[in-house]
């Protein structure tokens, strides 16, 4: 018998390889919290797994199990899904929540998998009705809402980044080491890692209240610097469109669209993109867009709030000044 | 070495894609099939590794429906040696964790040194698939590589995260899947689209591979409830006479957007 509550959400708190906490992990328990008792599981390497466990209870888990593996750093996926399978065997929960991330992706396919349970993927929200969990996702570029759940046992939902704004209130610490039996399974090696370097100051583009992105019209990675300009004015995340990736504008992490990130921002400036269909699949649930492109008939005034026909060359740096001058 | 190929057969993303507000699943009568343009890519790696290692086989494999043929024909037709499509009516509508249990079932069945998938596709964007099946094969999976370099016996590349990238590598067989950063898959030329029409080209069902599709025992995701979002209308547009940008600076603040 578990003495872990019926309605327990286990959660697994994304760490890095450097030991720190990811910001997912407060969206996932601000979210179990709404439906039921999140229970946390922190996987780290040896030393780092204690600090670790002391950040998630102030993100609202009323108990964090904490498996300390030495192959987490060397050893791809596997370490994570075999402490997840211990940590679902031990609670039983009724769901278990993961950052729609890369990694968090692998685990849960991994997980689900191998225990044979149901899984719902890049979840929007998660609600609960007579039956038990429902994930929330939105699809075809936020055409269409659906609804999802199990057909027996928990699911397993990942969560899109950045889209859940609930936060649980912090938990006094009640940690408790988890014994994970290694699986066994086959697992690529982790030989090397490079952390990406984000600009300090800037939000991130997950989860970003605005985001102003730039697409082929910029013309070049110097000029495309326009984009942040206008972005720092704002206080926004900076984004792309593929065009501007492929080009080398700007690194693959700030596409957006399809095959890039999702963002459902208050505010979304696009500057010279066109607002192809794959485009829009990632923003067009922003509250407000504007775009500035000098082509009258390109496709993303069709759903821009406010459409400005003109060359971005002139009418940015201008916007730039007009605001700063509202601000004063 | 044996490359198996997965391609998945998605509606055109050049389109508004529909959704049956009935099922939940998608109407595929209202966007053309297509291969799934990262796992076009995903045959290009096999293809290139080919054009250098003549002793390479590669293997294309599709889950899907009765037009799937049809991906799969171009698939041989750039230059595949044979196709296995899995097509049940068992399998309509099936959720990722059974769709990933089909295709370890055939992958084992045909055998393989390495599996090659997209790492999104474009329609379900689940990204799962590689991983359910490397799990359920027992093998290692390098996943979301932004570039691959296979060798005789081991897979390496560098895996592309949320904050920076990774290098891994695995001794095969493995599975590995690919992003959009590696380089857009061949044409097939006349040649190959006849040399196609030749090529085995084997179709299964879920019986066949000892699968039952209606196995309660296991947890699947199901559809509860679909709706469609009202599409967004377009709002004001001006045309930028040297005021436009003070305009729009009125309407960010009146919005509060400042
Ligand atoms: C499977 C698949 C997935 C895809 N996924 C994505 C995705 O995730 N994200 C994505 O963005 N795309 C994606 N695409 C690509 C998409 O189809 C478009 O090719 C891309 O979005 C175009 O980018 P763009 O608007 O910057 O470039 P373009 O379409 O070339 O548009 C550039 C725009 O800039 C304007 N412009 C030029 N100069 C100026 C100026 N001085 N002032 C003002 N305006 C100017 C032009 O009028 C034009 O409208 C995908 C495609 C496929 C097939
Ligand atoms: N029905 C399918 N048939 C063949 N391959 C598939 C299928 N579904 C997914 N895949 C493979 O798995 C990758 C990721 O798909 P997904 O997990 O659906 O985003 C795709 O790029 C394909 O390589």
């Amino acid at each position: 018998m578990s003495d872990f509550p019926a309605d327990s959400i286990l959660v697994l708190a994304e760490v890095s390889p450097t030991g720190t906490v990811q910001k997912s992990a407060a969206a996932l328990i601000g979210a179990a919290a709404q439906v039921g008792s999140p229970i946390a599981l922190v996987v780290a390497s040896p030393g780092q797994a204690a600090d670790a466990a002391a950040i998630v209870a102030t993100f609202g888990a009323t108990r964090v199990l904490v498996a300390e593996a030495a192959d987490v750093a060397t050893s791809l996926t596997v370490p994570g899904a075999d402490a997840l399978a211990a940590a679902a065997r031990l609670v039983a929960p009724e769901a278990v929540l993961i950052s729609n991330s890369i990694e968090g992706r692998d685990v849960a396919a991994r997980f689900a998998a191998r225990t044979h349970s149901a899984l719902a993927v890049d979840a929007v929200n998660v609600s609960r009705d007579d039956e038990g969990i429902v994930a929330h996702h939105s699809v075809y570029g936020g055409s269409y809402n659906v609804d999802s759940a199990a057909s027996t046992g928990p699911l397993v939902i990942t969560i899109r980044q950045g889209a859940i704004d609930a936060r649980a209130e912090g938990q006094p610490l009640v940690a408790e080491a988890l014994e994970v039996v290694s699986s066994g399974a086959a697992a690529a090696t982790i030989t090397g890692h490079t952390e990406a370097t984000v600009a300090a100051n800037r939000p991130e583009l997950r989860g970003a209240a605005k985001v102003v992105s730039g697409g082929r019209g910029l013309g070049s990675e110097e000029k495309f610097v326009l984009v942040e300009q206008l972005a720092d004015t704002l206080g926004a995340a900076v984004g792309a469109s593929r065009a501007a990736v492929d080009a080398g504008y700007i690194p693959q992490t700030s596409q957006v669209g399809q095959t890039g990130v999702s963002v459902s921002p208050q505010l979304y400036v696009a500057l010279g993109i066109s607002g192809a269909i794959q485009h829009r699949a990632g923003m067009q649930t922003a509250k407000t867009i504007v775009a500035i492109n000098k082509d009258a008939e390109a496709p993303i005034f069709e759903i821009a709030d406010f459409g400005v026909v003109g060359d971005l060359f002139a009418v940015v740096p201008q916007l730039i000044d007009a605001i700063e001058a509202r601000k004063k | 070495m044996k490359i198996i190929v997965l391609v998945k057969e998605v509606p055109d993303t050049y389109g508004d894609r529909k959704l049956d507000l009935e099922t939940g699943l998608a109407d595929r009568a209202a966007n053309d099939a297509v291969p799934d343009e990262i796992g076009e890519r995903a045959l290009e790696v096999a293809l290139t590794y080919a054009d250098k290692n003549a002793d390479t086989e590669i293997v294309v494999m599709s889950v899907g429906p009765n037009t799937v043929p049809g991906t799969l024909r171009k698939a041989l037709a750039m230059g595949a040696a044979s196709a296995v499509h899995v097509m049940d009516d068992a399998l309509m509508g099936a959720d990722l964790g059974l769709t990933g249990e089909v295709l370890a079932a055939a992958i084992r069945r045909t055998g393989f040194d390495l599996v090659l998938a997209g790492n999104l596709s474009t329609d379900g964007s689940g990204g799962v698939i590689p991983s359910i099946v490397a799990e359920l094969l027992g093998v290692p999976a390098a996943t979301n590589l932004s570039s691959v370099e296979i060798s005789e016996g081991a897979v390496a590349g560098v895996r592309a995260v949320e904050n920076g990238s990774v290098n891994v590598r695995a001794d095969l067989p493995a599975v590995v899947s690919i992003t959009e950063a590696l380089p857009d898959a061949r044409f097939p030329n006349f040649k190959g689209i006849m040399a196609a029409k030749k090529k085995p080209f084997e179709t299964l069902t879920a019986n066949d591979l000892g699968i039952n599709a209606e196995d309660e025992s296991k947890g699947r995701s199901i559809v509860v409830a679909v709706s469609e979002r009202p599409a967004r209308a377009a709002g004001v547009k001006i045309i930028d006479e040297g005021d436009a940008a003070s305009q729009l600076a009125d309407f960010l603040v009146q919005n509060r957007l400042v």
